[in-house]
C-alpha cells in the first residue's frame, strides 16, 4: 500500500489510519505486523541490528552487510543512514563517519530547499549574539545575494537560498567572524533556547542564559537518532518553552526543573519530570546522560519522546538516578564528543572544490 | 563519439557524485563502486530534484526531494513511479572520465 500510493511515508501521521483501511478491507486476512524490518534490504528491525552490532562487535558497514545477511549490495537510502548512525554512535573511535551514508543536509551541512538551494544558520549559544555577528551576517547575506533571510523558533538567523557551490565561501565568512555551524540540518543537537534570566528580568530565578550557552557547548556536534531541542526558561512563566523540548529545564528559586521527552511537532506533549537539581553542574551531568543513553538505545529516526514512550520513562530513570550509571553515561558521551566537537563548516570551508561542479562545458564551449 | 575528458575519477567519491554543467543541462556523474561510473540528467523528472545530491547504492539513487529512486543504467524510475532521466555514455580512460558529449552540444557554438 505504502509502495503503491504513498499513504504513510512521508510525515507518517497517516498510518494508523492506513492500517484501519488494510484491517477493514482485508478482514481476517490482515495482520498487523508485529516487528517491521529496516528496509527491504533486510528481515532485521532496527533494535535487531543495534543489538548484534553491539554483540558481535560489527565496526563497518562491510562487516553489518555481511555478517547480518544484507540482500543488497550496500544497503539503500533507508537503512545506511540508519546503520552509519549505530556504527558511530557505538564505535566512536573506531568507526569514520561516512558522508556518503547521510541525507544531502548532513553531507552539505546545510538543507536542501525545494529549488535545490540550500539554508544556512550559524550557531548563537543559549540564542545570544553580538552586533559584530549580526554585521558578519548580515555582510555574508549581501555577498552572496541571499534571497530570503528569516528568524527561526530555536533563536537563529536562517539565510535561505544559497547556492551549493557557494557554501563553504559563506562558511568561511561567516567563520572569520566567529560563527560556527547552527547544525540545523542534523539529526543531532539542534539549538538550546533560552530566555533572558536573572540578569534582566525580574521574574527571573537563576541564570537561564547562561545554563544554556553551557549546555549547548558541552552537547554541540553530537549526532543522535533524531533532532534534539532543548530549552531553559528561567521561572514557570517558561518564555523559552522549555516544557515541550526534548530535553527542558525550569529554573525556580530553590533550583532547576529537568524535564525530558517533550514534543511539539506532529505529536504535542509535554515533558516529563526527569530530576530536582540544585546546581548548573547537576543539570549538565543528568542531561548529557540522558542524551548519551538515547544515543545508544533509540532507534534512528525516533525522537526522544517516542523512545521513552516505548522503554518507559520508569527505566529512564532509573539509569540516569543511579551515579554510577549515570557517570558513566557522561564518560561515554565525552569518548565520541572528543570526535565530534568540531565544526564542519571549517572543514568544508577548506575544500571548496568539493563543492564545485567537476566541469563546466559551457565554459569550454565558449573557450 | 566526441568524448571529453571531464575530470579525474579519483574526484568522485565512492558512492558519491559530482555535477558536469553543459548546454543541454546539467548532468550528475556517479561513482558507485571504484571503477563504475554513470552520467544521467541531474534532475527528478517529479520536482525537479538534483540527483547528483541523492544516496547512491547498488547502482542506484534515491532523490534527495522525495525519495524517488533511479535505475542509472537503464534512466528508468523504480517501484510505483514512472518517468526516466537521460543517460550518457562514459569511461574510464586512465584514471581520468571521458563524456561522450555528442548529445550535450545543445545549438551550435558558431
Amino acid at each position: 500500500m505504502k509502495a503503491i500510493t504513498k499513504a504513510a511515508t512521508s510525515c507518517g501521521t497517516c498510518s494508523g489510519l492506513v492500517e484501519q483501511v488494510m484491517a477493514v478491507t482485508l478482514g481476517d486476512a490482515y495482520e498487523t505486523p508485529a516487528s517491521q524490518p529496516i528496509c527491504g534490504c533486510t528481515d532485521l528491525t532496527h533494535e535487531d541490528v543495534r543489538r548484534l552490532i553491539k554483540a558481535r562487535e560489527l565496526k563497518s558497514q562491510p562487516a553489518v552487510w555481511q555478517e547480518l545477511g544484507w540482500k543488497t549490495l550496500n544497503g539503500c537510502h533507508v537503512c545506511r543512514p540508519a546503520v552509519n548512525y549505530y556504527l558511530l554512535a557505538d564505535w566512536p573511535l573506531d568507526y569514520r563517519d561516512d558522508p556518503q551514508s547521510r541525507f544531502v543536509n548532513e553531507r552539505k551541512h546545510a538543507n536542501i530547499q525545494k529549488d535545490g538551494t540550500f539554508s544556512v544558520v550559524p550557531r548563537m549559544w543559549g540564542g545570544i549574539t553580538t552586533p559584530a555577528e549580526l554585521r558578519a551576517i548580515a555582510d555574508a547575506a549581501e555577498k552572496y545575494s541571499v534571497p530570503t533571510v528569516h528568524v527561526t523558533g530555536g533563536q537563529r538567523i536562517d539565510l535561505l537560498g544559497v547556492k551549493g557551490e557557494d557554501l563553504p565561501h559563506i562558511w568561511a565568512d561567516l567563520n572569520a567572524a566567529g560563527l560556527v555551524s547552527g547544525h540545523a540540518y542534523a539529526k543531532g543537537l539542534r539549538t538550546v533556547k533560552t530566555c533572558v534570566g536573572k540578569d534582566h528580568c525580574r521574574f527571573g530565578t537563576q541564570d537561564s542564559t547562561g545554563l544554556g550557552i553551557k549546555l549547548e557547548k558541552h552537547l554541540w556536534g553530537s549526532w543522535t537518532p533524531h533532532k534534539v531541542k532543548l530549552a531553559v526558561s528561567g521561572c514557570p512563566r517558561n518564555c523559552a518553552e522549555a516544557t515541550c523540548k526534548d530535553i527542558g529545564v525550569i529554573c525556580v528559586d530553590s533550583g532547576y526543573q529537568l524535564g525530558i521527552a517533550g514534543a511539539a511537532g506532529m505529536d504535542v506533549k509535554e515533558t516529563e519530570r526527569l530530576a530536582d537539581l540544585a546546581t548548573e553542574e547537576a543539570v549538565i551531568e543528568y542531561a548529557t546522560a540522558f542524551m548519551q543513553l538515547y544515543r545508544e538505545n533509540a532507534r534512528y529516526l525516533d525522537r526522544p519522546y517516542k523512545w521513552v514512550a516505548k522503554v518507559g520513562m520508569e527505566w529512564v530513570k532509573s539509569q540516569i538516578l543511579d551515579e554510577a550509571t549515570r557517570k558513566a553515561l557522561c564518560e561515554r558521551f565525552e569518548i565520541s564528543q572528543s570526535v565530534y566537537r568540531r565544526d564542519p563548516w571549517a572543514e568544508g570551508a577548506a575544500e571548496p572544490r568539493a563543492f564545485a561542479p567537476l566541469a563546466n562545458l559551457n565554459l569550454e564551449a565558449a573557450e | 563519439m566526441s568524448w571529453i575528458d571531464i575530470g579525474a575519477l579519483a574526484d568522485i567519491p565512492e558512492r558519491g557524485a559530482r555535477l558536469v554543467k553543459t548546454q543541454a543541462g546539467c548532468v550528475a556523474v556517479f561513482r558507485t563502486g571504484p571503477d563504475e561510473v554513470f552520467a544521467v540528467s541531474d534532475r527528478c523528472p517529479h520536482k525537479g530534484g538534483p540527483l547528483s545530491e541523492g544516496i547512491v547504492h547498488g547502482q542506484k539513487v534515491t532523490c534527495p526531494l522525495h525519495n524517488w529512486v533511479f535505475d542509472l543504467n537503464t534512466g528508468e524510475a523504480q517501484g510505483a513511479d514512472t518517468g526516466r532521466i537521460d543517460t550518457f555514455p562514459i569511461r574510464i580512460e586512465s584514471g581520468r572520465l571521458m563524456l561522450d558529449a555528442s548529445r550535450l552540444a545543445g545549438r551550435s557554438a558558431a
